[in-house]
C-alpha cells in the first residue's frame, strides 16, 4: 500500500494483522474491534497500530492513545469527511502519536488531510494508480494559505493580516 | 463594499488555477467522473438538461457596477446573452461549457468574484437582508458578519464534505428580510438586554426541501468575538453526527430533529467549550477591518421629503404606482431604495438580459454609489437613491423593461428554473408563473389584492421556496403530465411558517383559476387593512381549501367518458 | 444477478459532452447534436450497441450520463422521446423557442 506525508513517498514499516502475536512483527496495525486484545498482548518493543472506522467516539480512542504509536482513520469514500472531523478532535484533545489517513481520499484531498491534523496518508491501490506522488504533492501546493486560524497553516491569512497590522502598528509608533 | 487584499486576490487566482488543473486531470483519467464531480461542483458547476450550468456567487447579494457588466461580459461570450438571479442571491448561466469555466473564472477574478462552494456539500452562499445598511429597523448592517464567515467557510479543510450542503444566512433589523429560520444556520445580530454588547441569536436546524423545517434557538446570545468558534462547533456536530446513510436526511434539520434541540445543543455548547476561542477567532481589529467596507457611503445632506420627487408623484400616475410598490423607506432623509422588479409581465422570473444588465450597472453607477444587490426574491435593488432622482431613474428603467411595478405583489413571483432547465425538477415552473404573471396583470387588481407572495418549485428540493410562499405551488409528475400541489400560508419572514397542502395536485392549465379562486376568497373574507396572509392566519385554511376543491376539474374517467 | 428493466423500445440512447455539456445522441458509432439523427434500437442487439458506445466514450472522457429513452416515431421516421423531460432535453426550454435544439434543428414543444 503506498504512504505518503507532505515530502512524498515514504516506508510503510507497519503490517496489518487482525491479532497480536509472536509472528505479527514489530510493527502491527489492528482492526478497532481486536485493538484491546492486541494491546494486552503486546510485546516489550512491539508497536501497535489501528484501524479506525470514521464513526468511533473519540473518547474511546483518547482512552486508549498513550498505548497506541498510529491510529488510521478510514475514507469509505472520498465524500466522507468524518475522519476530518475525528482527527481534529484528537489533536484538539491532546492526542500525539501519528495519524494516518486511508482509504478513499483523492489527492485533492492532502492538504486537508494535514491541515486537519494527519501526518500521513495511506490512498487505496485504485486511485494511487490514476493519482501518482507527483499530483498528490502539486495538488497540495496549489492553494499557498487560506483563511482558517486553526488547521496548522502559520501563514494563514487572518494571521499575515494581524502580523501586518502589527508590525504597521510598531512602524506607526517609532 | 468589501475589497481584496493581496491575500484574497491570490487565493482567488490559486483557486482558479486549481480547477483549471482539475479539469485536465478529468479529461486525461487521473481523476474519475465520480470524484471531479463534487469538485466541479464546489466551483460552481451543474450539468443540467441542455448544458453545463454555472453558479456565480454574489457574496449577501452585493455587487458593484464593474462587476455587473463582468457578468454581461460573460453572459455575452459564454453563454446565450442572459443570465439568472437566485433565491440564494446568486447568478446562474444556463449554457456554459466545461471547456469555457476555467476562462470564466479567471475573467471573475478579475472583478474580484468566483464560483467557490456555490455547490457541494460544503457551507454555501452566506445571505444577508437585501436592504442591509439602510433600513429604518437595522441594529447593526448584517454584511460584515457575513463577510467574514465567507471567508472562514471557503476552502475549509475539515468541513468540504459534509453529510449535504449547508446554508448559512443573517439579519441585522427586526424585520427577517434574510429567512433565517429556514436555514441550516440563521444568525439575527441583537443586543444583549443586560450588557447591551451586540451579539447573535444562533439559530438552527431550519430548510425546505424534502422535510421542512422551521429552525430552533440553540444559543439565544452569543458574543460577537466568539462567531467562528461556535459555528465550527456546529459544523463539527454536524460533521460527525449527520447522517450519510440517505441523502434526503442529511441536513442539518434532520439531526436537530432526531435528536432533539435539547441534545444537539448539548453537544455543540460540549464542543464549544472544549475549543480555544482566541486561537480560532477574528480579533476585533480584523472584524473592524472588515466592517470599515460597509461603511455608509457619502450621503448629502438633504430634507426628508423631495420636492422633485413629490410632483412628479403627483403629475405622473404611473411613476406613483411604480414607487408605491417599489419604493423603500430609506433610514437616511431624502434617500430611498427602490427595487427593479425582474418580473415583468409573462416573463421569466429572476431572468436579466446583458443589455438589462449593462443598464443597471450604468444606474448603479451614477445613482446609487456604485452599489446594487440581488434580493433572494429574485429581484435588484438599488439602495442608495437620492429621492430626487427617483424619476430619472425610473424612466430609465421603463425604456429597458424594468420598470414593473410589483414588488410584493401577487406577480412578483419566484421560481426556480424548474424543468426547462433543471436536471433535477420533475415539472416545470416558468411557464406557470408566466401564466399567473398574465393572469393578474391588472394593476388596480394588484393593488387591491396587495402583498401576497407566491413561490413556485419544479420539483421537492424547493428551490422556489415554494414551503415558505404565502402561496406555495410544486410541480410533481402524476401519470406522465405535469401535476401540481398547491400550499397556503407559508411565511418567510420573522413569523417563518410552512404552508400547508390545499389539496390533490391539479394541471397546469387549472392553477390559474386555482389561485383566482383562493384570492377571491381572501378578498371577500378580508378585514380592513388586513393583507392576504393575516387573512390565512385569521381565519384558518378551511374556506381556502373549500374554495380549491369546489371548481375541480372534471375527473378524468368522466373526461373520458365525455369525450366518448 | 437481475439487469435492472432496459426501457421499451423502440428507444434512442442520449448523453452529454464531456467538454461541452451538450445533448447528444448516438448514431452507433458518433455522436450527433441532432435528435433526428439518433440511431433507434428496435431490437435488444441494437440496444446493447448504443450501450456498448456509450460505456466506451464514458471510458475515453466524450461523454457522461448516457442511458437509453424510450421513443415514439412519427411518420418520417424521427424519433420523440415519450417521457416528457426526455423530449425537453431533445427541444429545449419550452418557453425560450429560440433557443436550443428546437432553435437549432427545427420540432418544437407541443403546444
Amino acid at each position: 500500500m503506498p504512504l505518503l506525508d507532505r515530502k512524498g513517498l515514504k516506508q510503510n514499516p507497519f503490517v496489518r494483522a487482525d491479532v497480536v502475536d509472536e509472528t505479527a512483527g514489530p510493527n502491527v496495525i489492528v482492526p478497532w474491534a481486536n485493538v484491546q486484545d492486541a494491546l494486552a498482548a503486546k510485546g516489550k518493543d512491539q508497536q501497535i497500530g489501528v484501524d479506525l472506522p470514521n464513526n468511533v467516539p473519540y473518547g474511546e480512542v483518547l482512552a486508549l492513545a498513550d498505548k497506541l504509536a498510529l491510529v488510521t482513520i478510514d475514507f469509505p469514500a472520498f465524500t466522507d469527511g468524518r475522519a476530518f472531523t475525528l482527527a481534529r478532535r484528537l489533536r484538539n484533545n491532546g492526542f500525539q502519536g501519528v495519524l494516518r489517513a486511508r482509504g478513499n481520499l483523492i489527492a485533492d484531498q492532502f492538504a486537508y488531510a494535514f491541515a486537519c491534523g494527519f501526518d500521513e496518508v495511506e490512498p487505496s491501490e485504485a486511485v494511487f494508480a490514476r493519482q501518482p506522488e507527483e499530483q498528490w504533492l502539486a495538488a497540495a501546493r496549489r492553494i499557498t494559505h487560506t483563511y482558517q486560524r486553526n488547521y496548522g497553516d502559520v501563514g494563514n491569512i487572518m494571521d499575515q493580516r494581524r502580523a501586518a497590522r502589527l508590525a504597521k502598528e510598531q512602524a506607526d509608533g517609532k | 463594499m468589501y475589497r481584496y487584499d493581496q491575500f484574497d486576490e491570490r487565493f482567488v487566482r490559486e483557486r482558479v488555477a486549481q480547477f483549471r488543473a482539475q479539469v485536465k486531470r478529468r479529461l486525461d483519467g487521473s481523476l474519475s467522473d465520480d470524484e471531479f464531480k463534487p469538485l466541479r461542483l464546489m466551483n460552481g458547476l451543474y450539468l443540467q438538461l441542455h448544458a453545463y450550468m454555472l453558479r456565480i456567487a454574489v457574496p449577501y447579494g452585493t455587487l458593484a457596477s464593474r462587476q455587473l457588466r463582468q457578468l454581461a461580459v460573460i453572459a455575452d461570450r459564454y453563454d446565450r446573452g442572459y443570465g439568472h438571479f437566485t433565491t440564494r442571491q446568486n447568478m446562474q448561466f444556463n449554457w456554459i461549457k466545461l471547456r469555457d469555466v476555467p476562462d470564466i473564472h479567471s475573467l471573475l477574478a478579475d472583478v474580484e468574484m468566483h464560483c467557490i462552494q456555490t455547490s457541494g456539500n460544503c457551507i454555501r452562499n452566506v445571505t444577508a437582508d437585501h436592504f442591509a445598511g439602510v433600513a429604518a429597523d437595522e441594529l447593526e448592517d448584517p454584511r460584515p458578519t457575513a463577510e467574514l464567515i465567507r471567508q472562514w467557510s471557503s476552502l475549509h479543510p475539515e468541513f468540504s464534505f459534509l453529510p449535504r450542503k449547508f446554508k448559512i444566512a443573517v439579519t441585522g433589523a427586526e424585520h427577517d428580510r434574510a429567512a433565517v429560520k429556514l436555514h441550516d444556520i440563521g444568525l439575527r445580530i441583537l443586543r444583549h438586554p443586560d450588557t447591551h454588547e451586540i451579539g447573535y441569536e444562533v439559530i438552527v436546524g431550519g430548510g425546505l426541501g424534502r422535510t421542512p423545517y422551521v429552525g430552533k434557538v440553540v444559543r439565544e446570545f452569543l458574543p460577537r468575538r466568539d462567531l467562528l468558534a461556535y459555528l465550527e462547533a456546529i459544523v463539527r456536530v454536524y460533521n460527525a453526527d449527520g447522517r450519510r446513510d440517505n441523502k434526503f436526511k442529511a441536513r442539518i434539520k434532520i439531526l436537530v430533529h432526531e435528536i432533539g434541540t435539547e441534545e444537539f445543543r448539548r453537544r455543540v455548547e460540549e464542543e464549544f467549550a472544549q475549543l480555544d476561542g482566541p486561537t480560532i477567532n477574528a480579533d476585533p481589529e480584523e472584524v473592524a477591518r472588515i466592517a470599515a467596507y460597509f461603511a455608509p457611503p457619502a450621503y448629502e445632506k438633504l430634507p426628508a421629503k423631495s420636492n422633485a420627487y413629490e410632483t412628479h408623484r403627483a403629475t405622473n400616475p404611473a411613476f406613483a404606482t411604480w414607487a408605491d410598490a417599489n419604493v423603500f423607506p430609506h433610514r437616511v432623509p431624502g434617500y430611498a431604495a427602490l427595487t427593479i422588479s425582474l418580473k415583468a409581465i409573462g416573463e421569466a422570473p429572476g431572468d436579466i438580459t446583458s443589455g438589462q444588465m449593462r443598464l443597471v450597472a450604468d444606474l448603479a453607477e451614477k445613482y446609487s454609489f456604485d452599489e446594487l444587490r440581488v434580493t433572494h426574491l429574485q429581484n435588484v435593488v438599488l439602495a442608495h437613491v437620492r429621492q430626487a432622482d427617483l424619476f430619472a431613474v425610473w424612466q430609465k428603467l421603463c425604456e429597458a423593461d424594468l420598470a414593473t411595478p410589483n414588488v410584493g405583489l401577487v406577480t412578483d413571483i419566484i421560481a426556480c428554473p424548474g424543468l426547462d432547465y433543471c436536471a433535477l425538477a420533475t415539472a416545470r415552473s416558468i411557464p406557470i408563473a408566466q401564466e399567473l404573471s398574465k393572469r393578474f396583470a391588472d394593476q388596480e387588481r394588484q393593488k387591491d389584492i396587495g402583498p401576497l407572495g407566491i413561490k413556485i418549485s419544479g420539483c421537492i428540493n424547493a428551490c422556489g421556496h415554494h414551503h415558505i410562499g404565502n402561496i406555495g405551488i410544486l410541480g410533481l409528475e402524476k401519470n406522465g403530465v405535469e401535476n401540481y400541489q398547491i400550499t397556503l400560508g407559508g411565511d418567510a419572514t420573522e413569523n417563518a411558517a410552512i404552508g400547508g397542502h390545499l389539496g390533490p395536485g391539479i394541471d397546469a392549465k387549472d392553477v390559474p383559476d386555482a389561485i383566482e379562486r383562493l384570492v377571491d376568497v381572501y378578498l371577500a373574507q378580508r378585514e380592513k387593512g388586513e393583507v392576504f396572509i393575516d387573512t390565512v392566519r385569521r381565519i384558518g385554511v378551511a374556506p381556502f381549501k373549500e374554495a380549491f376543491v369546489a371548481k375541480a376539474p372534471v375527473k378524468s374517467k368522466e373526461r373520458e367518458n365525455a369525450v366518448a | 444477478m437481475a439487469q435492472p428493466k432496459r426501457v421499451p423500445l423502440p428507444a434512442i440512447l442520449l448523453a452529454n459532452d464531456l467538454l461541452d455539456g451538450d445533448v447528444v445522441f448516438s448514431t452507433g458509432d458518433s455522436w450527433s447534436r441532432n435528435p433526428a439523427e439518433a440511431l433507434i434500437a428496435y431490437d435488444d442487439a441494437t440496444a446493447d450497441r448504443l450501450e456498448a458506445h456509450a460505456k466506451a466514450a464514458f471510458a475515453a472522457q466524450i461523454v457522461v450520463d448516457a442511458y437509453l429513452v424510450d421513443v415514439s416515431i412519427d411518420a418520417a421516421g424521427v424519433p420523440t422521446p415519450r417521457h416528457f423531460r426526455e423530449r425537453f432535453k431533445s427541444l429545449g426550454p419550452s418557453h425560450r423557442p429560440d433557443l436550443g435544439k428546437q432553435a437549432q434543428y427545427g420540432n418544437a414543444h407541443p403546444r
